[in-house]
């Protein structure tokens, strides 16, 4: 497991490399003198000389990268240029929604999608099979904004059983929270879930029909027990490749579900930067989305291997 | 009978129909895939001819009917200052597909170089490339667009650009693996040994095929192409307002929560425009019998 | 009947290829006159297919010459090189993957006419491709048919066609039989050796199949992890095989006649890892004749009689 873990890790440094390098060469590919970027108009040239020195844009770049880097890791992520905050801050109330939205999302994927798959797998084609078919090909085609604008109106202003949007920390009022977490996230899981049932479905029917199972059935193992140890273990395997495929596109999904419930989360951080022209938040919410989502990679990964190894055993 | 054989088997000994017709003909018998063909064509017609086909000037105010419910003058309403929004679907379909179809060529174009340098050159030159492109595949689509944007500054080509940018590894992967494989077919060999060029080994054995791959995999990516559209300009980072795109309509419509028909119509444009490049992305794969995707 | 003036047509000297610690081919040296059919035998795994491609210059070798009417190959550069191959083609062992499934059967037999610029019309080349079509046992008006249309036998037939259509005066045949049926691969022997008879062609014919190599070949040369063990006229060395590696695999094949069959060799072991070869002669460890005195050098390949030659140095084995 050990060594397993070490490849994976190793399999990944490189790209954790290229991509943080990435998010770094946006300084670079910035027209004009960064440090207009970073500290505004208003500077004073001894503040600009400051920076220039701290961020060493008078040396090589991968001289630059690596400073750069260093400054990351020490969470020194510089202060937006609009409020003065420092950017770290900003990440550490940031992170816990974006957070929060993905494994909520995550969470419905498993709990929704999971069982649907299996209860379209055991009577194929009846009309459970059909709902199933139906979801699956029309969540991949949603747009999340559209979702998350049909959920308000129907369960925020049609129903008024649920806030249309705002935010409270989980901390502070943790059923508030929920409440005001549920459209965003199941507007973010949504084609999840679709996806998550669609590929239950098909690993379950390819294992109900393989020879074992037929031959445990034949031998008068019960239905329902067959089911939970032999099928869905095997049928989950596939399940968390696909939740691992999809990060990139669930957070994604998190960036605009954001915007549409108002949620001070990461992807609601880059896209006002972006309209205020604030970089440093920019570019510190981009490299945590894509570390985060390595990380996740890595992760799912991993728990491939466990389950993996547990039915080989 | 057998007079009548005769030429049908005369007629046999000309020229096999090339895998395009025999793929044309498949991808008419695929239901799914003529569905999303016949939406797609719905959509084509309507971005080239919307001029005549709406009935009234996107831009066009009618100080009467300001968010007005859908009506014998208006069959689906106006938006907040009184805009036809029929019209405004119609022609916001020419800029989501013109924006669609330039971003899959341009990454179509870039990605296919980079692929077939990074393939057929290999080396060095395919190491560096590719871990590049698998750091790009590292980032989630919209937030790579973002930070594109976030560098070059909102406006739409901009827009088109980082649509672009997001899809080229994708692409550039494609084509690498393709020609690797490719590469060392006996074909590609006997064609050297014939005597042939680079040129016309890369356009005359190794293109074709890559050539089924790579425009199933560009159908297949329309549709996610089209849904970061009109996510961006859903955020606003798209088309500059007075043109219409169907992300920016949704993005209006949230501010008239009372008008759902403002919410409803474009939201249903996305919506069958992306189910139509699904369905007819699979049709295609299955027509030309390629294996991606999925 | 090959040219006996005595001239090599094709002079291969030195001849090595690595793959890294894989010595492929190790120093082979052989010449071929004008009209002459060499056989190239060996086990699969022996570096015959490397030779032939070696020969066509289609693989670039680690060191050694080939010098092709003349010309040295290796001296060429590309442009030049793409030249030369008009009168140098090469029928590959799987009709299945040497055809580019995308392009008509016209369009293959074509397309060396297109490349060498020969016969400019579109209509001239097209007449010539039917004759080419009709010269390998085809109907020229299978030309706008697809590679798959075909059998296997068919499409090698296609394949000669290709390889003859700018009359070269060389051709490596690649294994070209041994991936078709055992019927079908009668035809396809026969159809290459009227063609050699007719056009004068000089072939360096590579096979595992003895049988084949015997019916075909005026010379025969062995090859045993990528050396050749021993070359000379093909009855002389069927008849009597002067190596105790070309007298095992001889001994393999069925031999017809109960009264001349011979007593068999049965090789020990596995032909051992081109990266870490024995010392001496790399056949040491399977030969039965084998002494210490083998593992000492790599026996070089000499002279037995001034046509025949062996890479052993027992010549106390008859």
């Amino acid at each position: 497991m050990i060594r397993h873990v070490a490849r994976r890790v190793v399999y990944l440094l490189p790209i954790a490399v290229m991509t943080s390098f990435l998010v770094f060469s946006m300084l670079l590919l910035l027209p004009g003198d960064p440090t207009f970027a970073l500290l505004g108009e208003t500077a004073t040239l001894q503040e600009r000389a400051a920076l220039r020195t701290k961020l060493g844009f008078d040396q090589a770049i991968p001289v630059q990268y690596a400073r750069w880097v260093g400054h990351m890791a020490t969470g020194d992520f510089g202060r937006s240029l609009r409020t003065q905050e420092p950017v770290a801050d900003m990440l550490a109330a940031r992170v816990p929604v974006t957070l929060e939205l993905t494994v909520l999302a995550v969470l419905l994927a498993v709990v929704i999608g999971v069982p649907g798959g299996i209860i379209a797998s055991l009577k194929r084609n009846g009309w459970a099979d059909l709902f199933v078919s139906f979801f699956a090909m029309g969540g991949m085609a949603l747009p999340y904004f559209w979702a998350g604008i049909l959920l308000i109106r129907l369960f925020a202003l049609k129903l008024d059983w649920l806030p249309p949007s705002g935010f409270v920390p989980l901390a502070q009022d943790p059923v508030a929270n929920l409440k005001l977490m549920i459209l965003p996230s199941v507007t973010v899981g949504i084609s999840l879930v679709a996806l998550v049932m669609r590929q239950t479905r098909t690993s379950m029917l390819e294992v109900l029909s393989q020879d074992y199972i037929r031959t445990a059935r034949a031998k008068g193992v019960s239905r329902t027990r067959l089911l939970v140890r032999h099928a869905l273990q095997n049928a989950l395997i596939p399940v968390v490749t696909v939740i691992g495929l999809q990060m990139g596109t669930l957070v994604s999904g998190a960036v605009v579900t954001e915007t549409i419930f108002s949620l001070p989360g990461l992807g609601r951080m880059v896209v006002e930067g972006i309209f205020t022209r604030d970089l440093a938040p920019v570019q510190a919410a981009i490299l945590v989305i894509v570390i985060g989502v390595i990380l996740v990679n890595l992760l799912t990964d991993l728990s491939y291997a466990a389950l993996d190894r547990r039915i080989k055993l | 009978m057998s007079q009548s054989l005769a030429p049908a088997l005369a007629i046999r000994e000309t020229r096999s129909e090339s895998r395009f017709v025999t793929a044309a003909r498949r991808l008419l018998h695929h239901r799914a895939g003529m569905c999303g063909l016949t939406v797609i064509l719905v959509i084509v017609i309507c971005a080239a001819f919307a001029p005549w086909l709406a009935p009234y000037d996107p831009a066009e105010i009618d100080y009467d009917a300001m968010i007005a419910p859908p009506s014998w003058l208006h069959p689906l309403g106006t938006d907040e200052i009184g805009r036809d929004i029929l019209s405004r679907v119609i022609f916001g379909a020419r800029v989501s597909l013109q924006i669609v179809f330039v971003a899959i060529v341009l990454s179509l174009l870039v990605g296919g170089a980079i692929g077939l340098a990074s393939g057929y050159v290999g080396g060095r030159t395919d190491n560096v490339l590719m871990r590049l492109m698998d750091g790009l595949l590292a980032f989630p689509l919209l937030v790579l667009a973002l930070g594109v944007i976030a560098v070059l500054g909102p406006d739409l080509i901009n827009a088109i650009i980082a649509l672009a940018v997001v899809n080229v590894p994708g692409f550039a992967r494609l084509v690498r693996g393709q020609v690797l494989s490719v590469r060392e077919r006996d074909f590609v060999q006997a064609a050297r040994a014939t005597g042939a060029g680079h040129l016309r080994i890369m356009v005359v054995h190794v293109w074709p095929s890559v050539a089924g791959n790579v425009i199933v995999y560009a159908s297949l990516r329309a549709s996610a192409v089209l849904i970061t559209e009109s996510s961006l300009a859903f955020l606003g980072l798209g088309a500059t307002p007075p043109t219409p795109t169907w992300g920016q309509m949704l993005a209006t419509a949230m501010e008239y929560w009372s008008a759902w028909w403002m919410s409803i119509f474009p939201g249903l444009a996305i919506f069958f425009a992306a189910l139509a490049f699904n369905f007819f992305g699979d049709g295609l794969r299955d027509a030309l019998d390629v294996r991606i995707g999925e | 009947m090959p040219d006996s003036s005595g001239t090599a047509f094709l002079a291969v000297d030195a001849l090595r290829k690595s793959f890294g610690p894989v010595r492929a081919v190790e120093n082979v040296a052989f010449t071929l006159r004008r009209g002459e059919v060499m056989g190239l035998v060996g086990e699969s795994g022996s570096g015959k297919t490397t030779v032939g491609r070696l020969v066509l210059r289609l693989v670039e070798p680690t060191s050694g010459r080939v010098v092709f009417d003349g010309t040295d190959l290796g001296a060429l550069s590309g442009r030049q090189m793409r030249r030369v191959r008009k009168r140098m083609q090469i029928v590959f062992q799987d009709p299945f993957s040497s055809l580019n499934p995308y392009q008509r059967v016209g369009e293959a037999i074509e397309e060396p006419l297109i490349v060498h610029g020969l016969r400019g019309e579109r209509a001239q080349r097209q007449e010539r491709v039917r004759e080419l079509l009709s010269l390998v046992g085809l109907r020229p008006a299978h030309a706008g048919r697809y590679p798959h249309e075909f059998s296997g036998g068919q499409r090698q037939r296609i394949a000669i066609a290709r390889a003859l259509a700018s009359e070269p005066d060389f051709i490596v045949a690649d294994e070209a039989v041994s991936a078709l049926d055992v019927s079908i691969q009668a035809q396809i022997i026969n159809l290459l050796r009227e063609l050699q008879q007719s056009f004068q062609l000089t072939m360096l014919f590579i096979s595992h199949d003895l049988g084949v190599v015997r019916y075909l070949a005026d010379r025969t040369m062995v090859l045993y992890l990528g050396r050749i063990v021993e070359m000379g006229p093909t009855e002389e060395l069927f008849a009597a095989p002067r190596h105790p590696y070309t007298r095992a695999l001889l001994s393999a094949i069925p031999d017809p006649d109960p009264d001349r069959r011979r007593e068999r060799i049965i090789l020990k072991g596995d032909v051992p890892s081109p990266i870490d070869p024995p010392s001496g002669c790399a056949f040491r460890e399977r030969c039965p004749f084998a002494l210490a005195a083998c593992a000492v050098e790599v026996p070089a390949l000499r002279a037995v009689t001034p046509t025949h030659s062996k890479a052993c140095i027992r010549d106390d084995l008859h």
